[in-house]
């Protein structure tokens, strides 16, 4: 591992090493570019991954405090717990599904194609689905994605069997075991997925891609990484002309240190880099960081999402295999004659026995309650995952009444759901009851979302510098050498599982800085 | 994952034999020493040929209490079974969530308070003793105190307690870990018969080299 001096103003410094950061910091150091990676957790592996719900979820999740507000049922279920994402080396990509879809071509542009919508604050991206395509590409080869480049599709599971047999008979076409960054057989120096069951809780085999042992690891071996677990940063700093010069940050041995930087890329999920940005404040900047359009923190999105659960005669064992290794795509378009703008996917699900006591119906007690849980192996489920609108009263804040262990303001996450959003669950959830009742259930179950694992939009891209806070390259506005480099980048969410584009993003990026570098503008 | 202590307080030898590996060993002498320093004692038997008694040394158990008596220990045992009952799940699961509820009281005089003073409630709406009260009357009291803040402390607290050990596991059909067994790759992950097989095109064929 390269070692890069404190002072060194010639380094870029990456704030987190999850799909955004990881894969753009290997990219960088493929071009040869010095890179100084800062993240907040510690690093974890295949080997000291737990097939345990809850000591896993204690052992990757991110647990500092965080506050909710809003008519969101995760602020009354979850108050203190608005996401379930990581705070680990490789950060979320250890825990997420694996499932690698591209937006599709109108979801780039929904101001276009949906029109204005009340409450909503549309806009189209920066870029296109042509745009973004060859770097797609690049993403989908490098992730070893299921269905792309002469990969086959994964096995599919019993809770797949179930989907695919309501699906089927309910008139559904696009069904199969998805587009998945899991090694259907090895391929990238990683084995195939031995169907463990455990994709949620880092994948022990390592067929899942994850920044942890595929970017991060070879971005190491070209000699140009400094990789630095366990390093919070708490501010960006500035120079008088407004560029970035560095970060403040704490060490594993929570000693204040500052690290110089010629560019410093943000990519600390939807909640903390907005909050980065807004604690950043200063005499300069009294708004925060690359805020002059007052967007950094709002139209945070988490997808529409929920659940269906249902309960057969016969055994199921949906816990057996991949997690998410199946999928509808038929609901995923445009079509507002179902009564909402956008579309959703449904995927297969499953929760072992602790989570699904935690998640089935928060708050839910009972002889009802008690019936699911007795027929856990009789159980499918599945996941619907839908675009939600972006909002700009739902937000990522500074909440100055709590304060974390280096004293400073916590994120509150605010939340309403769009209309748009509660009639596209309903009819989700409608569709997905259906598909098993297609398929023989005795009783299907509606459950809410568990708190996010797509955090997206709080510092949205653009072309314009008034109404976004970064440009198509994920470049702010307002500083050059200052990028946002995850999921906040997103100007919409789209129907899809945002893993894939921000990966798509970060290579794309990556690109640019290099170029932007030898021509010597930043 | 967390197991229940069972222990036989009858054997006289010491410690107990290993059993599968599921059921941490316990040295019975000073398991008896703690129960003589313990402020009360759950003790149960657990039913013959249920699927826990492969995993126990012994049909017996036994959870001590650190602070909590053994009649309050009772009430919430009863409590748990109120706000999810389990025909299935045996008495020693519902230990454990009186066994946590007590480890939580002893670190903290306001939760022992909450917790005394909502099972003091319970009993006198039961006219004296809850645990003895009839099912559906334990029912009635404690839709009676629905969302309160001693109902809120035990429901919240059944979730894990109940939930995730190895007992709820083994009566619920969750084999927990899959790790070590090499996963389902070649353990069923797609035996389901009674639904036709998705077409290959949908769900190609493992790869096994």
């Amino acid at each position: 591992m390269a070692k890069f001096d404190m002072g060194d103003d010639s380094v870029v410094v990456i704030i987190g090493s999850g799909a955004g950061g990881g894969t753009l910091a290997n990219e960088l150091c493929q071009k040869g570019v010095k890179v100084v990676v800062l993240e907040a957790g510690a690093t974890q592996s295949n080997a000291s991954f737990i097939n345990d719900e809850w000591k896993s979820f204690v052992q990757l999740a991110w647990l500092d405090a965080r506050t909710t507000s809003g008519n969101w049922r995760i602020a009354k279920d979850f108050a203190g717990l608005p996401a379930w994402i990581c705070k680990t080396v490789g950060g979320t990509t250890t825990h997420w599904a694996g499932a690698s879809l591209r937006l599709q071509e109108h979801e780039f542009r929904v101001k276009t194609h949906y029109g204005d919508i009340a409450g909503a604050n549309l806009q189209d991206w920066p870029l296109t689905l042509k745009d973004l395509e060859p770097w797609y590409a690049k993403a989908e080869d490098k992730m070893g994605v299921t269905r792309t480049n002469g990969i086959p599709g994964l096995p599919g599971n019993n809770n797949f069997k179930v989907m695919y047999a309501g699906a089927k008979r309910l008139g559904y076409k696009e069904v199969h075991t998805g587009r998945m960054a899991i090694n259907s057989q090895p391929r990238d120096d990683r084995g195939r997925c031995l169907q463990l069951g455990f994709c949620f809780q880092g994948c022990k085999s390592g067929a899942k891609w994850s920044t942890l042992y595929t970017e991060l690891p070879k971005a190491e071996k070209t000699g140009n990484m400094d990789l630095r677990p366990e390093s919070h940063v708490t501010r960006i700093e500035h120079n008088e002309a407004g560029k970035v010069t560095g970060v403040i940050y704490y060490d594993k041995d929570g000693k204040e240190q500052r690290q110089k930087a010629r560019i410093v890329c943000v990519a600390g999920n939807s909640i903390e880099t907005p909050r980065l940005l807004l604690l950043s404040a200063s005499a300069k900047f009294k708004d925060g960081l690359a805020n002059s359009s007052g967007q950094v923190g709002r139209n945070y999105m988490r997808h529409m999402t929920g659940s269906v659960y249902a309960a057969f005669k016969n055994p199921v064992h949906m816990y057996r295999g991949t997690t998410m290794a199946g999928i509808i795509r038929d609901e995923a378009t445009h079509d507002t004659k179902r009564g909402f703008a956008g579309g959703y996917e449904m995927e297969t699900l499953s929760l072992g026995v602790p989570f699904m006591a935690a998640f089935l119906n928060p708050g839910g007690w009972g002889e009802d309650f008690a019936w699911w849980m007795d027929h856990y192996t009789q159980m499918a489920g599945m996941w619907l995952v839908g675009e939600d609108m972006p909002r700009e009263t739902n937000r990522v804040t500074l909440n100055d009444k709590v304060k974390d262990k280096w004293g400073n303001a916590v994120p509150n996450v605010h939340f309403d759901d769009h209309d748009n959003d509660i009639a596209m669950r309903n009819h989700a959830f409608r569709q997905g009851e259906r598909v098993y009742q297609a398929a023989g259930a005795i009783k299907t179950f509606r459950t809410p979302p568990y708190p996010s694992t797509h955090n997206l939009g709080t510092c949205r891209m653009g072309s314009s510098a008034s109404s976004s806070v970064c440009n198509a390259f994920g470049q702010t506005h307002d500083i050059p050498n200052l990028f946002i480099s995850d999921g906040s980048q997103f100007t919409t969410g789209g129907a899809e599982n945002p893993t894939l584009t921000i990966v798509t993003l970060a290579i794309r990026q990556a690109d640019q800085i290099a170029k932007q570098m030898n021509a010597r503008t930043i | 994952m967390r197991v229940i202590p069972i222990a036989a307080p009858s054997a006289a030898d010491g410690a107990c034999s290993e059993g599968d590996g599921q059921v941490p060993k316990l040295d019975l002498p000073l398991v008896r020493r703690e129960f003589l320093k313990g402020s009360g004692v759950l003790m149960g038997t657990i039913a013959a040929g249920s699927a826990l008694a492969a995993l126990a040394p012994s049909s017996a158990w036994a959870a001590e209490l650190k602070t909590l008596s053994t009649a309050e220990g009772q009430a919430l045992m009863k409590m748990g079974r109120a706000l999810y009952p389990h025909k299935k799940l045996a008495d020693a699961v519902y230990a454990l969530l009186a066994k946590d509820l007590d480890g939580k009281a002893g670190g903290d005089a306001a939760t022992a308070k909450l917790l005394r003073d909502g099972i003091a409630a319970l009993n006198k709406a039961a006219g004296g003793n809850f645990a003895k009260a009839s099912a559906k009357k334990q029912l009635e009291i404690v839709k009676g105190i629905e969302g309160q803040p001693f109902f809120n402390t035990v429901r919240g607290q059944c979730i894990t307690s109940l939930y995730d050990n190895d007992m709820a596991y083994a009566t619920f059909g969750y084999p927990g870990s899959a790790w070590e067994k090499g996963g389902y790759i070649t353990r069923g992950f797609q035996d389901l018969k009674w639904l036709p097989a998705p077409p290959l095109d949908a769900s190609p064929k493992p790869w096994f080299g």
